[in-house]
């Protein structure tokens, strides 16, 4: 007994594996037992692709103290690309003719294209990491605004994928897969790609090499005078946030099943927004219980309609004038509850 | 040897000409000093040679490499270590990650490296730490290697400033009024500190400074200029009983 | 041929000035608070509906009233009206945190969401049925060579152009327009030298919201439907505008207006209209990628 307490405290175990995968067994059993129903399958889905949204833009906007607020255009581009992938791949449509694969092949090449639709959204993260070079604060706001409003309006104009009238179908690539096992795969592979996404911002900012994107938040000018290629640290932090939130599209696109431009529009990153300064710039344990409250929030403001969308902004505005720091402001869970730390942390190096 | 030399640079903002014809030449292990009256473009003269500016014309040489038109990182990884006026710290980033940043240009390793956690990310990080824990012994500053910079006093964060530019090993230093802000008994004592940095790394220093006490108790030289032009240039004694000097610094009536 | 070169020419000066007078508004506050009044579309929008609300209301009590009379009244009111909105959300909003000292992106995001709540607020309060604008008088079509033009298109070029000249009069040659201008220069030299820094931008928001009204008036007149989200892709195609003409420069913002508005007519010409917003956009971003500070704007460089 006590050999197993020093052995704790010696080796700082690393509880976070199997919190998830306990919390993610629990989850699926319940799915799988009839206790959850589709409806809280759904929230808890939102959640997943919620807290990808919230914890790919902290990378910017919390790490890197850029300020952009466009996040739903590169959600489109991934959810765009993700869902033709997908069409194209594992289902018969008028427009992409016959499959190219067997439909039922999806239940393996699923998430590859869902990271697909990430890997063009990284690259569509480009467009808004090179003019940030030059450009700073309200002037790369009005960039990441306008590559926003250019998505939009391309696909809106674009009509062999259905324009503003959307674009649908891929509903029948998850029956494919469910007509393999009968398993909600949507549910698992958001509550996989959102727990991986989180992993993996995780591990970049703590490395010396993401400390470089925060280097430039506190001052771009002794990140460069010490050698960091802020140049570079900017294009790789737009484009795993941006690639990231492509990510996030396609699950969202799977989710629903359908598609169209403005539901990508600038509210949708303002939504992107809200969680990520509820939850606090440059904390991660924030992102992720920002986008928590905030799609219960959603979900419980469901009946107030349009009222919606003036308590969320109204929400944002006294969060800035009372709580600009956020619920966590940079810190962690492990800094207000320290003893947690030695579970949860990684080892010193 | 020299291991900075600057060529007949010039410099212009639009109209204004921030530098000009600037000659220059830093020799191996000494002490260097630029002084003139304020707005003289010192600090544009630093910032040209740390890639801030593109000089608009002339030739910056370091260490046998022109560096005129680099990126100041790139300049930064030629081992040119520079402080700012202004203490320029990471002040959300502990005191060792400031140090460590100084090995990003040579990680070693990329993000997919990261991602995974790879063998060779972990070994490098831990070299990385290894080193900056290091540096932090020979300064002393072991303590303090997980405070935070805005939570130590003025004179230390200065300390830990310079400490961070050693860590890019350079060869030259360049050091902007480091006694700027600090009180007489600390002054006193950044001498010294800039003393046994110059005798412990073995390396050139160049600095800007207002205070004549630092200038003449450090320098083997120093450079004097004023409206971006040199004025004066010779060993402190020379510096100090030059008449041109004087006129720049007082005014014609002073004589 | 000519003939439709010289319609285009007028339709693009109509619409050029619409983005003039708000992209006006856009820059007089960013001038004196660098602050980009993401807010002011929509200060537009409302205008719109002030100037619908105050304009059927004498159209209905005050019938037998000439037309410039009623015109003359719901513009004064609306100017009111709209000032009245934009101070109350510099008061509430912007000023408090301006007190604290808070970091510019906290106003900035904090202009976004006032936006979002005037628009939604609006829909939420008058619902979802687009209300049409009120005809004060009646449109005239003049005809000649080839080329038709109502009186409302020429009212709204000449309105343009003489806020354009008032507003450069104020700032050019008045007490206030002179610290207006010092404003922009040194903010915490102001209070210094005496001059009460919170007169300066109530006044600045006074001009810049009774530009919106008088822009918001005309556009009522001209495309008489209104809608809640009117306010957001004009002003932003405003901000672009003052962007492109160089933000903080009257001159620039005023000109920029125009090359937006010839812009989209000749976008208009040869590709469908839906490519409109596409093709501002674009503009912007390459604009502010290659030359942040626009036409007419000079370069802040940051100290080293």
């Amino acid at each position: 007994m006590d050999n197993a307490i020093t052995l704790v405290n010696k080796k700082h175990i690393n509880l976070w594996p199997a919190v998830l995968g306990g919390g993610a067994l629990i989850i699926l059993g319940l799915v799988l037992g009839g206790v959850i129903n589709q409806y809280i399958q759904t929230v808890l889905m939102f959640i997943g692709i919620n807290i990808i949204l919230s914890a790919s833009l902290n990378i910017v906007n919390g790490y890197m103290g850029e300020f952009s607020c466009g996040h739903g255009g590169f959600m489109l581009v991934g959810a765009y690309t993700s869902s033709i992938l997908s069409v194209l791949f594992f289902t018969k449509s008028p427009w992409l003719g016959a499959p190219l694969l067997p439909p039922s092949s999806a239940v393996f090449l699923f998430p590859l294209v869902i990271i697909g639709g990430g890997i063009v959204a990284a690259f569509a993260g480009l467009l808004v990491a090179i003019p940030s070079f030059k450009t700073r604060d309200d002037y790369l706001a009005i960039i990441t605004i306008a590559a926003n409003f250019i998505f939009v309006s391309l696909v809106n104009n674009l009509e062999f994928i259905g324009g503003s009238r959307g674009f649908m179908g891929m509903k029948t690539t998850i029956y494919a897969m469910e007509d393999v096992a009968d398993l909600p795969f949507t549910l698992i592979w958001t509550m996989v790609f959102s727990t991986l996404s989180v992993f993996l911002i995780r591990r970049l900012m703590r490395s010396t090499f993401g400390k470089g994107i925060s280097s430039i938040r506190h001052d771009e000018i002794s990140a460069e005078i010490m050698g960091v290629n802020t140049n570079n640290m900017k294009i790789v932090a737009f484009m795993v946030s941006s690639g990231l939130a492509g990510i996030a599209g396609g699950l969202f696109a799977h989710v629903l099943g359908f598609i169209n431009p403005s539901s990508f529009n600038i509210m949708k990153s303002t939504e992107c927004l809200v969680m990520v300064y509820l939850g606090g710039m440059g904390s991660l344990s924030g992102s992720v219980l920002s986008a928590v409250v905030f799609t219960f929030l959603l979900e419980v403001m469901r009946p107030l309609q349009i009222l919606k969308w003036v308590i969320i902004p109204l929400m944002l505005i006294l969060l800035m004038q009372f709580r600009p720091e956020g619920l966590m402001g940079n810190r962690e869970l492990t800094d207000i509850f320290p003893k947690l730390k030695p579970y949860f942390k990684r080892r010193d190096l | 040897m020299s291991l900075l030399k600057i060529n007949d640079m010039t410099h212009r903002f639009g109209g204004l000409t921030a530098v000009s014809n600037l000659n220059y030449e830093l020799e191996d292990g000494k002490i260097y000093g630029l002084i003139g009256p304020n707005g003289a473009g010192k600090t544009t003269v630093f910032n040209l040679v740390s890639g801030f500016y593109n000089p608009s014309m002339g030739e910056i040489n370091y260490n046998g490499e022109v560096i005129n038109g680099m990126a100041p990182h790139d300049v930064a990884s030629r081992q040119i270590g520079r402080t700012f006026q202004n203490i320029r710290l990471w002040e959300d980033m502990t005191v060792l990650e400031n140090i460590k940043m100084s090995h990003h240009f040579k990680l070693g390793y990329n993000l997919i490296d990261v991602f995974f956690k790879t063998k060779k990310y972990q070994t490098r990080e831990k070299e990385i730490t290894e080193e900056a824990m290091e540096l932090l012994e020979v300064f002393k500053l072991t303590d303090l290697a997980h405070e935070r910079p805005s939570s130590l006093p003025y004179g230390i964060q200065r300390r830990v400033e310079i400490a961070r530019a050693l860590s890019l090993g350079p060869k030259l230093l360049m050091l902007d009024e480091p006694a700027a802000g600090l009180s007489t008994a600390d002054v006193v004592e950044l001498i010294d500190y800039i003393k046994w940095v110059h005798e412990t790394f073995n390396i050139t220093i160049w600095m800007i400074e207002h205070q004549m006490q630092v200038i003449m108790s450090l320098c083997d030289r120093i450079k004097v200029i004023d409206f971006g032009q040199e004025i004066a240039d010779g060993v402190p004694e020379e510096i100090q009983n030059n008449p041109e000097v004087i006129k720049a610094y007082l005014g014609d009536g002073a004589i | 041929m000519f003939s439709t070169l010289l319609q285009n020419l007028f339709n693009a000066l109509q619409w050029g000035s619409f983005y003039s007078m708000i992209a006006l508004g856009y820059c007089l506050v960013y001038g004196v608070l660098r602050l980009i009044n993401f807010a002011h579309g929509d200060i537009f929008m409302m205008a719109c509906y002030f100037a619908f609300f105050i304009a059927s209301w004498f159209l209905g009590n005050l019938a037998g009233m000439p037309g410039p009379i009623i015109f003359g009244l719901t513009m004064i009111l609306t100017m009111v009206a709209t000032s009245g909105l934009g101070l109350f959300i510099e008061r509430v909003a912007y000023r408090p945190l301006r007190k604290k000292g808070a970091h510019r992106l906290y106003v900035v995001i904090t202009a976004l969401m006032l936006g979002f709540i005037l628009e939604n607020g609006n829909l939420a309060v008058l619902g979802a049925s687009s209300r049409r604008f009120p005809d004060m008088f009646g449109k005239i079509v003049f005809q000649f060579a080839g080329v038709s033009l109502t009186n409302y298109k020429i009212i709204v070029i000449v309105t343009a152009v003489l806020a354009f000249a008032l507003l450069n009069l104020i700032v050019n040659s008045t007490k206030i327009g002179m610290a207006m201008r010092a404003v922009s220069y040194d903010k915490f030299a102001i209070p210094l030298m005496g001059i009460p820094l919170n007169r300066i931008i109530t006044f600045t928001f006074i001009l810049g919201s009774s530009l919106a009204a008088v822009a918001g008036i005309l556009f009522g007149m001209s495309y008489p439907v209104l809608d809640p989200y009117m306010g957001m892709i004009i002003g932003w195609k405003a901000f672009i505008a003052a962007v492109v003409g160089g933000i903080g420069d009257i001159k620039g913002a005023f000109l920029g207006g125009f090359i937006l508005g010839f812009i989209e007519i000749i976008v208009v010409a040869f590709f469908p209209s839906s490519y409109k917003d596409l093709i501002a956009f674009v503009i912007l971003l390459v604009i502010l990628s290659v030359k942040p500070t626009g036409f007419f704007g000079v370069a802040k460089s940051t100290k080293i």
